[in-house]
């Protein structure tokens, strides 16, 4: 290896050497709605949680900004609260000494230019203070009502300046609008400032780490690619179910509801995985054609109304507590017809995957927390058995949990012992060491790693969020016309249309 | 729950283990690898314990591993731990008196789980040549600790001789924390380097893996510098434009310094066993990047010469110098 001056790449690192870790560069994280729910309970613990793995610059610098009057020490002991509170790793005081001296806080409000000129001299105060060298991120942790707002006014204090200063990123979280129109205009809004490269969308539900499983899954084995089409496959489930209910985010749910806050981008995101082919390499692009490739061959099926259900949790007992139903939920209009339940059916348009439906389905106030993607295989086409020998024989599944228990379950049948011939389903299961978490990095930690980093591989660009919107559009505006959701009992898996859904294929829906 | 069987076979050790997970509703299936801990009474609860810990990021079967030779009749007594409060792991602790302390592979070979990789740690002494050694020879990973020898420079001139791919040493692995933070100042732009000030505690091997590390990868003098410790001290890299210092006087947090910046706090611990033996199970491949450093290890050009005092003369010129060696395990 040849010694090298800045242009020749760092001479100490190797990709021979995997132990080093890649360490971030210096810079700034921008927290908008840094006193918010999503800030405490997630992002400043995994911003620790990286410092503590030492994974962050030591000039790294931290700026929460809020419409809080706090001064720098408050912001640093509310920090340091939400860290002690939920960080994954234990808490050392010599990597919280060393982090915090990065804390600064800027009190404003959105529309407050003086605000954000204190915000700029901040940042490149942080540049001289700490060594940040002008590089910033931007945590837009804000209802996206006010990106427009916050963009221009980053535009208008020069902080989205790129250039000389270093570099600029922008963090927005799902949903990326809430329909096609709303998707453009907000993409439209953050390419005016921001260049396409530097626009970091996030689906927490969708870690680096489970995208890079399924990935490996897929393309790393021999034993699934052979059966992995319409000739073994039957159909595929996925699924994302909460055993929540909405809580107090009535202002943030109410008109949204589950398709558009689940399925245009979670659980498209997952089809587009499972059912793309593969990439010609693991890099950002490539990844991202075949996922494109996937979505663009996606069809409706004809009759909406058959082959896709909604419905609204009522009232009743859940898991052994009393729970009210969605419209009883605080804040929700009578009138509201928001689903808290969605499933629908699409067909992928290719050779691989004709005539195999992909069943999506998502709700809140169902039988427990899981994501998942179940692959179903069709029976086999001749069983040299007795009826009565298979009558308890389902189809072979595999089933990829996302989560909890990250991992892969396949179910087959077996010979039951004994002297009579009968088949039973058994599982065997393989979890990617989930009772380990301790050291398993959080979604949050690698989603802000990469930003940091700059390495954008698996977050969706703008592409693919509008072509997920005009796959769901017309089904949004199905139900739209189509009155009021059904009502499905909290605790259970979803309304009795659902049911009907996949009934009507002769299916039936896993319980996960 | 802990069994204890003596005078027992491996037969009924294996019967034992499946048994206990049986009783529990637990397969060995989910298990990633079998870690073959080779080490005496002294040193084997601190090194099952460590083992035990990364066993919760790897869950494992950990084989202990303690020969009792001896003039007694051969025996195998076995300390069987299944799925314990330290994890989804399982621990069995084997004696071997007598003459089967000649026979360890015998007894290991048996208990290995199936298609999985085998790793080898022994925490203190081990042989000349791990790979060579008839339960060095089953592991994919061979793990020694020259710090922990009794003259860790020469342990380390050791495993320099008998190399094999596989091999690493835990002095090597408390350099890591030293490379990843050097490697992260280097990110960023610096001007042409022209040599390297290394300082570090007298005897210590990481200190040499580090200053052979940094000439392979930047071709240039590293010079190496006698420090009071704790392990490495310091490393300045000096450039055109002035030097990128890195230091850590206290052993807990280090300093960060380069030309026209300021000067930061780096956390830079020194790490626990858990914590490296954590990091070697990690990856199983070769590590080639520790097979170059170690190739190029030189002797300690620091140390004086040793001086030796009556009591030292007295013993034979290859028995450890307490004096010189005695803080070897230090990082």
């Amino acid at each position: 290896m040849k010694p090298s001056a800045p242009d020749g790449g760092n001479p100490l690192r190797s990709p021979a050497d995997r132990r080093l870790p890649l360490v971030a560069g210096p810079c700034a994280l921008v927290i908008f709605g840094v006193t918010g729910d999503l800030s405490r309970k997630k992002l400043m613990p995994a911003v620790y949680d990286l410092a503590n793995r030492g994974l962050l610059p030591p000039s790294f610098a931290l700026v929460g900004f809020a419409r809080r009057e706090y001064s720098n020490e408050d912001f640093a002991q509310e920090v340091h609260d939400s860290v002690r509170q939920h960080a994954r790793t234990e808490f050392r005081e010599d990597v919280w000494a060393q982090l915090s001296q990065g804390f600064r806080f800027v009190a404003g409000d959105f529309t407050d230019d003086a605000a954000f000129d204190a915000l700029a001299a901040t940042v490149t105060g942080l540049a001289n203070e700490r060594g940040t060298g002008g590089n910033t991120a931007f945590y837009l942790s804000i209802p996206p009502g006010l990106f427009p707002l916050v963009v221009q006014q980053l535009k208008r204090s020069g902080l989205a300046t790129q250039g000389r200063e270093g570099w600029r990123r922008v963090v927005v979280e799902k949903p990326f609008g809430h329909d096609l129109a709303s998707a453009q205009d907000l993409n439209q809004v953050l390419g005016e400032v921001f260049p396409s490269g530097s626009i970091f969308r996030i689906d927490h539900y969708l870690g680096k780490e489970t995208v890079q499983n399924l990935l490996a899954l897929r393309f790393a084995n021999t034993l699934y690619e052979p059966i992995w089409n319409s000739n073994y496959i039957d159909h595929v489930q996925i699924t994302m179910a909460e055993d929540i209910g909405i809580g107090s985010r009535a202002g943030y749910y109410d008109g949204i509801g589950a398709a558009r806050d689940v399925i245009q981008n979670h659980l498209m995101q997952l089809m587009a995985l499972t059912a793309m082919e593969e990439p010609v390499s693991f890099s950002a692009e490539h990844v991202r054609i075949e996922k494109e490739k996937v979505l663009a061959s996606v069809v409706l099926p004809d009759d909406l109304a058959a082959y896709t259900a909604r419905g609204q949790y009522g009232s009743g007992w859940q898991g052994g507590g009393q729970v009210v139903g969605y419209m009883q939920e605080a804040n929700i209009p009578k009138t509201s017809t928001t689903e808290t339940y969605a499933a629908i059916t699409l067909h992928v348009d290719t050779r691989r995957w004709a005539g195999v439906p992909f069943y999506l389905r998502t709700g809140k106030r169902l039988g427990r927390r899981v994501s998942e993607i179940a692959v179903v295989f069709k029976r086999a086409p001749h069983l040299p058995f007795a009826a009565t020998d298979t009558q308890e024989l389902g189809s072979n599944t595999l089933v990829i949990r996302v989560q909890p228990d990250e991992g892969i379950t396949m179910k087959f049948g077996s010979k039951v012992p004994g002297t009579q011939m009968e088949v039973r389903d058994v599982t065997m299961d393989f979890a990617y060491g989930d009772s380990f978490t301790e050291s398993s990095p959080e979604a949050y930690e690698r989603l802000i790693l990469d930003v940091l980093l700059g390495d954008p591989p698996l977050f969706p660009r703008h592409e693919e969020v509008e072509m997920s919107w005009r796959i769901l559009d017309p089904i949004l505006a199905h139900w739209a016309e189509s009155g009021r959701p059904d009502t499905y009992d909290p605790g259970t898996w979803g309304p009795a249309s659902a049911d009907a859904v996949l009934a009507r294929d002769g299916r039936v829906w896993r319980r996960p | 729950m802990t069994t204890r069987l003596e005078g027992t076979t491996v037969g009924e050790i294996v019967r034992t283990i499946n048994e206990e997970r049986h009783r529990i509703g637990a397969t060995a299936t989910g298990m990633v690898l079998t870690l073959i801990i080779v080490t005496d009474e002294e040193n084997q609860s601190d090194a099952t314990r460590a083992a035990s810990f990364s066993a919760m990021e790897h869950p494992c079967r950990i084989i202990t591993m303690i020969p009792r030779p001896g003039r007694v009749d051969a025996q195998l007594d076995a300390n069987i731990d299944v799925a314990d409060t330290m994890g989804p792991g399982e621990i069995v602790r084997l004696r071997l008196r007598g003459e089967l302390a000649e026979h360890a592979a015998s007894v290991a070979l048996p208990l290995l789980l199936p298609d999985t990789p085998v790793v080898v740690w022994w925490p203190t002494t081990c042989p000349d040549v791990p790979s060579a050694d008839p339960i060095g020879n089953m592991g994919r990973r061979r793990i020694t600790d020259a710090a922990a020898a009794r003259q860790p420079l020469h342990a380390l001139q050791e495993r320099k001789a008998g190399y094999a791919a596989g091999d690493t040493d835990l002095a090597w692995t408390r350099t890591t924390v030293w490379r990843s933070m050097l490697a992260a100042a280097l990110d960023q732009p610096f001007d042409p380097i022209t040599r390297v000030d290394l300082s570090c505690e007298r005897s210590n091997p990481s200190g040499l893996l580090l200053q052979a590390w940094l000439r392979n990868c930047l071709q240039v003098p590293v010079e190496l510098h006698r420090s009071r410790g704790p392990g490495i001290t310091g490393v300045t890299i000096h450039t055109k434009s002035g030097p990128i210092e890195l230091s850590r006087p206290d052993g807990r947090t280090g300093r960060l310094s380069r030309p026209g910046n300021v000067t930061h706090d780096v956390p830079l611990p020194r790490r626990d066993l858990r914590d490296l033996i954590g990091e070697e199970l990690r990856r199983l491949d070769p590590d080639d990047t520790y097979a170059e450093a170690l190739a190029a290890v030189q002797q300690d050009t620091s140390a004086p010469r040793r001086r030796r005092t009556s009591r030292t003369t007295a013993e034979p010129a290859s028995a450890p110098d307490p004096g010189s060696e005695a803080t070897g395990q230090e990082q």
